[in-house]
C-alpha cells in the first residue's frame, strides 16, 4: 500500500515502503541519506521508459527507468553530450519525450503539466538572465509566472539567503558571473517549489561561491525539497549528494547511494613507505597484488574493503619474515571521480 | 487558469516599453507626425479633396493604421523573439501556463502598446489637420481588432524568426509596402479598374477601408466586408499559433 504523500515543508520520514528504487535492476534499496538512515522515503520523480530521439534521428536518451525520492540531494553525472540536459528539460517541459512517462509528485508532466510544474524549480546552465531588468523585477514575476500572487516578503527571503538583497534594485547586466548564478537560483526558488533542478549550477564559479552554494542546496534540502543536480564536479557530487545516477551515451549506466557505490566499487590501497629501496618484489610475494614505486621506496596494496579479509596482517606479517622494514603506512580510498571514469570507459 | 502568469508576462512587457519610450512611443509618432505636415498640412492644402473629405483629413485613417500594423508587429515579434534569443524562453516553457495564457500575455501587451500609439496619432493629428470621427466606437473597434490580429501576426514572426533580419523582414518588405499600396494615400477607386481589382487581393486595403469608414461614412469596400476580412485574418493568425504550440514549432525540441 502506497504511502500517503506528507504535509509539504516536512521532511518525509515514513516508516514504510516507498523505497529507493532502480526500475532497471527491480532491486529495492534503502536511502543513502545519513539522516534518514533506517527509514525509508517516498518517490518524488518517477521516469518510466523516457526516451528520446531528436528530429536528426539522434537518440539522446535510450528507455530510461529512474525514481528520485523525496527530500534527497540526487546527482546525475555523465560526460558532455551524455543526456543529462535533455532528461531534466523533458521533466521539466522544455523538450517534449518521444516516449515514455514521468510523474512529478503524482502528476504527469505532460497531462498535468501544471500541477507537475508548480512543484518544479529549474536553474539551467547557461547564464540566461533578462539583462535590463533588475534583479527583484526579475524574480517577482519568475513567481507570477509559476501561478503565485505577489509575496515580498518571500522574495525579500530569498534574495537574502543569496547574499542578494543588497543587489535588489541593480539591472542584471551589471553583475558579476556569480551573482547573475545566485540571481538565477533566486528565479528558481521563487514559486517555493518543492523540486529543484540544478543543471550544472557551478560552472564557472569560484571557489567561494561554490561552497557557499552546497551549504544553500544542504539548507534547501532541510525544508524538505528534493534536489537534482548535474554535475562535471565530482567532487561536488561527493560532497553533496545522497545517491547518484550516472548517465553515458543516454543511457543510465548505474543508479546507486553514494557511500553504497563508493563502499562497493571504491578500491582500497595500503601504500607502506619502506626504509630500504627493492629492486624488486620478493619472489614470496608474487602472489599479492603489489605494485613497487620507480624509486623501490613505496610499496602499495590493493584490497577489498568489503571482503571477509583484508589480508593487511598476513602481508605485513610476510614483508616482516622477508626482512622488509617499513617507516610508515597510509591507507586510501579511490574517489568517485575515479568510479566515475572506469564506469564511463567501460562503457564506452 | 493561471492569472497571475498573464499579469506577469503584461507587466513584464510592459514595462520593457516604459524603459524604452523614446522608441516605442516617441520615435513612431514624430515619424507619422511627419507625413501630417508635409502630406496633410504642406501639400494636402493645394489638393482637391477625395469623397468629399479633405485631403489631409483623408489619410489620417491609412496613417494610423500603418504605424498601428507595423507596431503591432515589431512589439509583438521582438517581445517572444528577445526570450528566444537570449535563452530566457527556458523559464516560460517550464511554466505552469498554457498556450492561450502565453499568448494572453505577449499578444495584449503588444495590442496594448499599439492601440495606445494609435491614440497618440490621433490625437497629434489633430494639431496638423482637422477632422472628424463619425462612428467612435467603431473606430476604437477596429483599432482595438487591428491591433489584437497584427500582434497576433507578430507573434507568429517571432516564433518563425531565427535571427534579427527575419525579424525585420516581414515588416518592412511586405507589410509597410502593401500598407502604402492599400489606400493609405489614395483611394482605390482612383486607380485603373485592372488595378482596382488587383488591389483587392492585399488585406490591407479592408482594414484601412473600414477603419476610414469609422471615420467620415465613406468607405472603397463595405464596412461589413472590411470586418468579415479582419476577422478571417484574426482567425488564420489564431489558427496558426494554436499549431506552433501543439506542435512546438521552433519552440520545444
Amino acid at each position: 500500500m502506497p504511502a500517503a504523500p506528507a504535509p509539504e515543508g516536512v521532511a518525509e520520514v515514513l516508516v514504510v515502503v516507498g523505497a529507493a528504487t532502480y526500475h532497471r535492476r527491480s532491486v529495492r534499496k534503502r536511502t543513502a541519506f545519513p539522516m534518514l538512515e533506517g527509514v525509508r522515503v517516498q518517490p518524488i520523480i518517477s521516469i518510466r521508459q523516457l526516451s528520446k530521439t531528436y528530429a536528426s534521428g539522434f537518440q539522446a536518451l535510450k528507455p530510461i527507468d529512474l525514481t528520485i525520492n523525496r527530500g534527497e540531494i540526487f546527482a546525475l553525472l555523465g560526460p558532455n553530450g551524455a543526456g543529462k540536459t535533455t532528461l531534466i528539460s523533458i521533466i521539466c517541459g522544455i523538450v517534449n519525450p518521444s516516449s515514455g512517462s514521468v510523474l512529478a509528485d503524482g502528476h504527469d508532466v505532460v497531462r498535468e503539466y501544471r500541477a507537475a510544474r508548480e512543484k518544479i524549480g529549474l536553474v539551467p546552465q547557461e547564464l540566461t538572465t533578462d539583462a535590463f531588468e533588475t534583479v527583484w523585477n526579475t524574480v517577482s514575476f519568475s513567481r507570477g509566472l509559476f501561478g503565485k500572487s505577489a509575496n515580498p516578503a518571500h522574495v525579500e527571503k530569498v534574495l537574502r539567503d543569496l547574499a542578494l538583497w543588497n543587489k535588489k534594485d541593480n539591472k542584471i547586466i551589471t553583475l558579476s558571473g556569480g551573482m547573475k548564478r545566485r540571481v538565477m537560483i533566486a528565479k528558481a526558488l521563487s514559486h517555493e517549489p518543492r523540486i529543484l533542478f540544478l543543471d550544472e549550477p557551478t560552472a564557472g564559479v569560484d571557489v567561494d561561491l561554490r561552497r557557499d552554494m552546497w551549504v544553500m542546496v544542504r539548507a534547501l534540502r532541510a525544508t524538505g525539497v528534493t534536489v537534482i543536480l548535474t554535475t562535471h564536479y565530482i567532487d561536488e557530487a561527493e560532497e553533496m549528494a545522497d545517491r547518484i545516477g550516472v548517465i553515458n551515451k543516454g543511457e543510465l549506466i548505474l543508479v546507486e547511494g553514494k557511500t553504497a557505490l563508493m563502499e562497493k566499487l571504491g578500491r582500497r590501497q595500503l601504500t607502506l613507505q619502506l626504509q630500504a629501496p627493492l629492486v624488486r618484489i620478493p619472489e614470496a610475494m608474487s602472489g599479492y597484488p603489489l605494485e613497487l614505486s620507480a624509486d623501490g621506496l613505496q610499496l602499495v596494496y590493493t584490497y577489498d574493503a568489503q571482503g571477509e579479509s583484508t589480508g593487511i596482517d598476513v602481508l605485513l606479517r610476510r614483508l616482516a619474515e622477508a626482512g622488509i622494514d617499513f617507516k610508515d603506512l597510509k591507507t586510501s580510498q579511490s574517489s568517485l571521480e575515479d568510479i566515475f571514469v572506469s564506469l564511463v570507459r567501460e562503457r564506452a | 487558469m493561471n492569472i497571475y502568469a498573464i499579469r506577469s508576462i503584461y507587466r513584464f512587457e510592459m514595462s520593457r516599453t516604459f524603459r524604452t519610450l523614446l522608441q516605442s512611443i516617441v520615435s513612431p509618432v514624430i515619424s507619422t507626425s511627419l507625413y501630417f505636415v508635409v502630406f496633410g498640412a504642406a501639400i494636402g492644402s493645394h489638393m482637391n479633396g477625395i469623397d468629399g473629405v479633405s485631403y489631409g483629413a483623408f489619410i489620417v485613417p491609412g496613417l494610423i493604421m500603418l504605424s498601428l500594423l507595423t507596431q503591432s508587429i515589431s512589439n509583438a515579434s521582438f517581445g517572444i523573439y528577445f526570450p528566444k534569443f537570449v535563452g530566457t524562453i527556458y523559464e516560460i516553457l517550464s511554466a505552469p501556463v498554457s498556450a492561450f495564457e502565453i499568448v494572453a500575455g505577449y499578444v495584449g501587451a503588444a495590442a496594448t502598446k499599439s492601440v495606445a500609439l494609435g491614440l497618440i496619432i490621433l490625437v497629434t493629428a489633430r494639431l496638423f489637420v482637422a477632422f472628424h470621427i463619425e462612428h467612435p466606437l467603431w473606430m476604437l473597434a477596429f483599432l482595438v481588432l487591428t491591433a489584437v490580429t497584427f500582434s497576433l501576426f507578430g507573434f507568429i514572426i517571432g516564433i518563425w524568426a531565427d535571427n534579427f533580419e527575419k525579424l525585420q523582414l516581414v515588416p518592412l518588405l511586405i507589410v509597410t509596402p502593401l500598407t502604402f499600396l492599400g489606400g493609405s494615400f489614395y483611394s482605390i477607386h482612383m486607380l485603373s479598374p485592372f488595378w482596382q481589382k488587383v488591389t483587392l487581393f492585399n488585406p490591407v486595403v479592408y482594414l484601412i477601408s473600414g477603419f476610414r469608414w469609422s471615420f467620415y461614412g465613406v468607405s472603397d469596400v463595405s464596412m461589413t466586408i472590411s470586418l468579415g476580412m479582419t476577422l478571417v485574418f484574426l482567425l488564420i493568425c489564431l489558427a496558426v499559433v494554436w499549431w506552433i504550440f501543439r506542435s512546438g514549432y521552433r519552440l520545444k525540441a
